[in-house]
């Protein structure tokens, strides 16, 4: 019986996705609202406690598609192996000049390594502001992503207006804030509209 | 195999003394095993199971400018956000009209607000105008908008630049400098 036991332990340890690497913890605030994440087409910007931001889009050949489009904008060549590799970080917050060079590193410096976050600024047009590179590539490689905004408890608002500034000077104006749950107060009950 | 054999039963022999009984303590691990399992099980699915919620925000389209009727400060209330969690609201009277600015912390106290001032003008009148501050954070943006959700106020608007005479009202009041 104990051996049963443990082999459907395995079974199931085993069947668990791993939860790649986040490049940075995120503690997001809580809200009652009870809408869910999305699975699939999602575009999650993270924003640090320290102002970082960092992208990251959730399927693999959407994220090669999405590198390619970037390396073509910007006349840089990634190699088939860093192609792979950056398909598997579920999100990263380097800017473009560091970015082959971050592939590159083995993996137990990537994990190590303190992600300076992609450059925004606050009017969201300027060339410096690497995100709406990012999120312009993204929406290319696929059309139907949604986006949604995962940001810190103590993320300062002057930098959540300058991500709010880039998505809204590409006209992105209809977006979700990842929230942890709670319960609503006692005797409210959901408005029908 | 479930058994852990302490060796008690058949161990010392010590010739001729007269030994109290030995109690064998054999303890029988399967229920622990089947507990062990049970809650694995339920930590690995629960985990699984539980995802995070989102909030929607939609913003005004930045291109389009349209011409709303101008709102009539008596049935605003202007909610500034603060440093270190505190809200400061005036409620009825434009900036320079010398309001009175009351401040109340996040949760009961400042839904109370809202739903007073919802109440001394109607429901369909009551605009919220909320206002975060550089020194905010934004947990605070969140709680807000919650707060909007939980008391049901239909019209609220974000805006990020205080006027001059709100920073003014500000300073001298809070001595809130932004």
């Amino acid at each position: 019986m104990t051996d049963v036991a443990f082999l459907l332990l395995t079974f199931f340890i085993l069947t668990a996705k791993f939860r790649s690497q986040d490049a940075a913890a995120i503690e997001t605030p809580s809200s009652i609202s009870g809408i869910k994440v999305p699975e699939k087409d999602i575009m999650t910007i993270g924003l640090g406690r320290d102002g970082k931001v960092y992208f990251g889009i959730d399927d693999a050949p959407n994220r090669i598609a999405m590198l390619d489009n970037i390396a073509e904008a910007k006349g840089i060549t990634f190699t088939n192996k860093e192609k792979k590799d950056f398909s598997l970080m579920s999100n990263f917050g380097v800017p473009i000049n560091q970015l082959k060079s971050y592939l590159n590193l083995p993996k137990e410096q990537q994990a190590t390594f303190k992600q300076p976050g992609i450059p925004v600024d606050s009017t969201g047009a300027a060339a410096s502001n690497e995100l709406k590179d990012w999120v312009f590539n993204a929406r290319k490689a696929n059309n139907d992503l949604r986006i949604a905004l995962k940001g810190d408890n103590l993320a300062k608002f002057p930098e959540f207006k300058n991500v709010l500034a880039t998505l809204q000077a590409q006209n992105i104006n209809k977006f979700n804030l990842i929230t942890g749950s709670e319960a609503p107060p006692a005797g409210w009950k959901a408005s029908s509209e | 195999m479930a058994e852990i054999n302490t060796g008690g039963g058949g161990g010392k022999h010590d010739g001729g003394k007269v030994r109290s009984k030995k109690v064998s303590t054999r303890v029988d691990m399967t229920p622990m095993v089947d507990l062990g399992f049970l809650l694995i099980t339920f930590f690995i699915l629960a985990t699984t199971l539980s995802k995070p919620s989102s909030m929607t925000y939609n913003a005004p389209d930045k291109t389009k400018t349209e011409e709303t009727e101008p709102l009539k400060a008596s049935n605003v209330m202007t909610i500034f956000l603060g440093d270190n969690n505190k809200v400061y609201y005036i409620f009825g009277k434009a900036a320079n009209e010398d309001p009175e600015v009351k401040t109340v912390g996040y949760g009961y106290e400042l839904r109370k607000a809202i739903q007073d001032n919802t109440r001394k003008v109607s429901a369909d009148k009551f605009v919220a105008v909320i206002k975060p501050t550089k020194k905010s954070n934004y947990k605070n943006l969140v709680d807000m908008l919650d707060e909007m959700a939980i008391t049901k106020t239909q019209r609220l608007a974000v805006v990020d630049e205080l006027t001059d005479s709100e920073k003014v009202l500000l300073k001298d009041k809070v001595k809130l400098e932004i």
